[in-house]
């Protein structure tokens, strides 16, 4: 967590505070805490404070905006194909319709035309993939639903993009934005929803009407504030964190493409020469992703064994999401990106963020090649072929 | 001390393995194989099972991590174990997973990831014979004893493998989880088939798969004295689920003609044979120059026989072994190889 963020937190949790449902001075304090937070959030993702509704966390806010938008008006939930579980999940659970992506990652806009009409309710896309950080098209999307599905609302999942791309300008048209604090330096289990005015969303969760009647339950005011306070700083930070941490992503991604034969990076073409060669001298291109991400799918490997290889030299990374049983699923992301799926079991997502260094990126440099080499030493070699008895 | 991986299935056994490694000073890494991803409630693979062995791994203070390898087992036990079944064999899926995951898959891992050694909680002994090498023995606890899932185990395999509840009887085992305040101490033993639920049974789970077709059964002179909707279910010797009941005579099955849909019985007598012919047999460190006993199902007795050409031929008359089970060759106490009935 940012400091200032566990600050606001722990300052808190030994302050007397009471329930900001309360009448009486503590309460009104508490009160307080939760109004200037949702004017920092308020601020933060381009929305007004009376938009804001503070959640336990982003698959809530993904929950409340799809779930909630079908109850007030039922009708039909799209979305694409590489959407978060929190987001896909529901609508697939409800039979809505998901909508393919391309190979780029890029969601297929004539298939989202196909699947736009006036039943549909709520379009679920989100800013940037959570796996592979590639950004998707929010305006253009925005475009085909005003002309296909008028009765529809536009919810964006923000909440890996939230760190390195403007909600005001980005997700100005989108109705409904679910973000969650942990990714951008707040606590864990707390996040927001920006229900713009006009949306008739319901709520989910019913009872003291707290959060005007959309998200009942007496708020988490420390994790609020926690939020607050990191969402604040890093509003402030991310124009020059995002060129910083960019640079230290094209350095990583770049030093594997070198280093380690068989690596593809998600949603990047192969860099090319000006005469259409390829060309793996020149810079790849990566302005369609998120700063942070470096996504990569390694050949002839399992990402499985690398990530344990990796944890034994203090790099951690993830291959892509983990099942409740904490086995690595072959990522549906890439799934839907038509990835081979033994090239999806070879996924390694390093992601990057404001405590990276030069010498993380130094780190992984060093550590990861030669534990793919031997990884694929490994698997050329079966031990078991020479000693198992001939049968 | 040495870097070990024990596979921790969230049951107790293994579970008192990692915890007799841990306590002898090793390095020992935790991992709990996720093999199936359906429905089951018999076996492993579940998410409780699964935080069950993290738990333990967290009480044992040592690491724990999760290696998915459903995509293997698919292809080399439930795809082969289907296929058994639909060409009239009875499988030990049990001995696939051995064989190709747990002594193969997660061996290969293991190299890959600098262990030297492996460990489970079978309860079987690994020993060493006059000439230096390596056997599966039967485990302290008679009971419990897995040798026989443990046959096809060779030379490289048994040096890399540590078995370290194998000494002791299940009693012990469980004693010892519990004094380590172990949230496995009293948990059941698995039972049956991991990947099948108990509600369907193996009729679910084969006939999601492939089309089971009906049979007649017969008696010796070929009087018809029931029928079967689904022949793939029957296995030879088998009495009970023929739905023959208030007949006074017990019906064993003594052969099945699929293709013709017949199913023939007749009395125990008809059911035993001089010779069980074998495919893929394999010997642990050559054929050894000893009577040996043989055994032909997890908990079966063992009774004498010798190979000749690829056949076992029975000392005394021996029930007839359903084709696709795994017999296995004992010298004493030690596995010295094994087949598999055709």
């Amino acid at each position: 967590m940012r400091p200032v963020a566990v600050e606001a937190m722990t300052a808190l949790l030994t302050d007397g505070l009471g329930n900001p449902s309360g009448a009486h001075r503590l309460a009104r304090r508490a009160n307080q805490v939760i109004d200037d937070a949702r004017e920092q959030m308020a601020d933060a993702m381009g929305a007004e404070p009376g938009e804001i509704v503070f959640t336990g966390g982003g698959t809530e806010a993904d929950n409340l905006a799809v779930l909630g938008a079908l109850e007030a008006v039922p009708g039909v939930p799209v979305c694409s194909a590489i959407e978060h579980h929190a987001v896909i999940e529901p609508i697939e659970h409800l039979g809505g319709r998901v909508v393919a992506v391309g190979h780029d990652g890029q969601l297929n806009l004539d298939a989202l035309a196909e699947a736009l009409d006036d039943d549909v309710r709520v379009v679920s896309v989100m800013l940037a993939n959570n796996e592979t950080g590639i950004l998707q098209p929010l305006d253009a999307i925005a475009d085909l639903i005003r002309t296909n599905a008028p009765n529809a609302l536009l919810h964006t999942d923000a909440v890996q993009a939230f760190s390195w791309i403007d909600l005001a300008s980005a997700a100005a048209r989108a109705d409904l934005i679910s973000v969650s604090a942990h990714k951008f330096g707040g606590p864990q289990g707390v996040g927001a929803l920006v229900v713009r005015s006009g949306a008739d969303l319901a709520p989910l969760v019913r009872g003291g009407g707290q959060e005007r009647g959309r998200r009942s339950g007496t708020q988490n005011v420390p994790g609020i504030a926690a939020m607050a306070a990191a969402a604040t700083e890093m509003v402030a930070n991310r124009p020059t964190e995002t060129v910083r941490v960019a640079a230290l992503r094209d350095r990583l991604a770049d030093g594997l493409r070198a280093a380690v034969p068989g690596v593809v990076e998600s949603g990047v073409p192969e860099p090319t020469a000006p005469n259409g060669q390829l060309d793996r001298a020149n810079k790849a291109e990566r302005s369609n992703k998120t700063a942070n991400m470096c996504h990569v799918c390694i050949e002839d490997i399992e990402s499985e064994a690398l990530l344990f290889l990796l944890e034994k030299e203090d790099v951690l990374a993830s291959a892509a999401a983990s099942c409740s049983s904490g086995a690595m699923e072959p990522s549906h992301v890439l799934a839907a990106m038509g990835y081979d799926r033994q090239l999806a079991f070879g996924s390694l997502r390093l992601s990057l963020g404001y405590p990276s260094t030069d010498a993380d990126v130094d780190a992984a440099l060093a550590f990861i090649p030669p534990a793919v080499e031997r990884l694929r030493q490994a698997a050329g070699t079966n031990p078991l072929v020479s000693s198992t008895v001939a049968r | 001390m040495s870097e070990i991986l024990v596979a921790m299935s969230g049951g107790v056994d293994s579970s008192v393995a990692a915890a007799l490694l841990a306590a002898e000073g090793h390095d020992v890494t935790g991992v709990t194989l996720k093999l199936w991803g359906g429905e089951s409630d018999s076996g492993c693979c579940s998410v409780s099972d699964v935080e069950d062995a993290r738990r333990v791994a967290q009480q044992l203070g040592i690491d724990h991590h999760v290696f998915n390898f459903g995509d293997d087992f698919e292809r080399h036990v439930i795809e082969p174990y289907v296929e058994a079944y639909d060409q009239g064999r009875t499988p030990n899926p049990c001995i696939e997973c051995n064989r190709h995951i747990k002594f193969d898959r997660l061996l290969r891992r293991a190299d890959a990831l600098g262990f030297e050694l492996i460990a489970t909680g079978h309860h079987a002994r690994i020993t060493l014979d006059a000439d230096g090498q390596r056997h599966v023995g039967r485990g302290a606890d008679v009971a419990k004893d897995q040798s026989y899932v443990l046959h096809m185990l060779g030379q490289e395999q048994l040096r890399r493998l540590l078995l370290p509840v194998g000494d002791i009887t299940k009693e012990r085992v469980r004693e010892l989880a519990t004094e380590l305040g172990l949230r496995t101490a009293d948990k059941p033993d698995s039972q049956d088939v991991c990947f099948i639920h108990s509600d369907g049974g193996r009729r679910a789970f084969l006939g999601d798969r492939i089309p089971l077709s009906p049979a007649r059964i017969l008696d010796q002179e070929g009087r018809q004295l029931g029928h079967t909707d689904a022949v793939q279910l029957v296995t030879i010797g088998q009495r009970k689920g023929l739905g023959l009941a208030g007949n006074d005579t017990r019906h064993y099955v003594t052969a099945i003609d699929r293709p013709n849909g017949v199913v023939t019985v007749g009395e125990e007598s008809e059911t035993f044979c001089d010779r069980t012919e074998l495919v893929d047999l394999a010997w642990t460190a050559g054929e050894p120059d000893v009577e040996l006993t043989v055994q032909c199902s997890a908990h079966g007795s063992r009774l004498p026989g010798r190979i000749v050409d690829s056949a076992v031929v029975w000392t005394e008359p021996h029930r007839r072994v359903a084709a696709g089970q795994a017999v296995v060759f004992y010298d004493g106490d030690d596995v010295v190889g094994g087949a598999t009935a055709r």
